[in-house]
């Protein structure tokens, strides 16, 4: 079992409802704990209902959906950015 | 090089004279102002959320490969974040080197990359309703040329 900060930006946060929880997971990829999330409740289904949508971040990098969670502490979920 | 992830309302004119002062050696300066478009009157505010932590390290790799790439003197990066009203400075890049195409080189590409890849989202406030900016596919692919 593994404790991660998971954090939520832009309409995923508002979807969700959270800009942050703990959450304990035995999930070895990103995949694997968006699919425990959508797993808990309708509004988290509605989040990660299309991955395509979606950009994912592990320690502050961005990563892939396949990336393993071994050793990260921090992944955060946010749709594509619009800076500049 | 300076990188500032702010919220606070900047002069473009006094940071552009201010890094233009601290040069030495340098022959050419660029600077780009990014301000918030306020959509034919219909914009009344932006929001902009970021993460913070993760936005100034992404900001710093891209700086750190500017300078790998062109010959800098220096680089600024300036992005607000918060509630910024319309036709506010939003954002600001300057660049300096010893010729031209390598300011102007390296200003697009650090414009190209706070684009799509500093964790920023836009959300325009509008007399109907607030709606979050969707990405452009041609901000994305104009990640392709560098």
């Amino acid at each position: 079992m593994q404790r991660i900060d998971v954090l939520y930006f832009a309409w995923v946060r508002e979807r969700i409802g959270l800009p942050r929880e703990r959450v304990e997971t035995d999930a070895a990829t990103v995949a694997g704990l968006v699919a425990e999330l959508a797993a808990r409740e309708e509004r988290y289904a509605l989040a990660f209902a299309d991955l395509a949508s979606l950009r994912v971040a592990l320690d502050q990098e961005l990563a892939d959906f396949d990336a393993p969670l071994e050793g990260v502490r921090e992944v955060a979920f946010f749709p594509p950015m619009t800076g500049g | 090089m300076r990188i500032s992830v702010q919220e606070a309302a900047f002069d473009a004119g006094a940071e552009a004279n201010a890094f233009t002062a601290g040069l030495t050696g340098a022959g050419a300066v660029v600077t780009f102002t990014g301000i918030v478009r306020d959509n034919g009157g219909r914009l009344a505010a932006m929001e902009i959320e970021h993460y913070p932590g993760m936005t100034e390290r992404a900001i710093g790799a891209m700086v750190d490969e500017a300078t790998q790439r062109w010959a800098l003197a220096d680089a600024l990066v300036i992005h607000r974040h918060g509630r910024l009203e319309a036709n506010a400075p939003i954002m600001m890049v300057a660049t300096a080197s010893a010729h031209r195409a390598d300011a102007f080189a390296a200003a697009e590409f650090l414009m190209d990359y706070l684009k799509s890849r500093a964790p920023f989202w836009k959300k325009e406030i509008g007399a109907d309703g607030a709606e979050w900016v969707a990405a452009k596919d041609e901000d994305e692919a104009a990640l392709g040329r560098w």
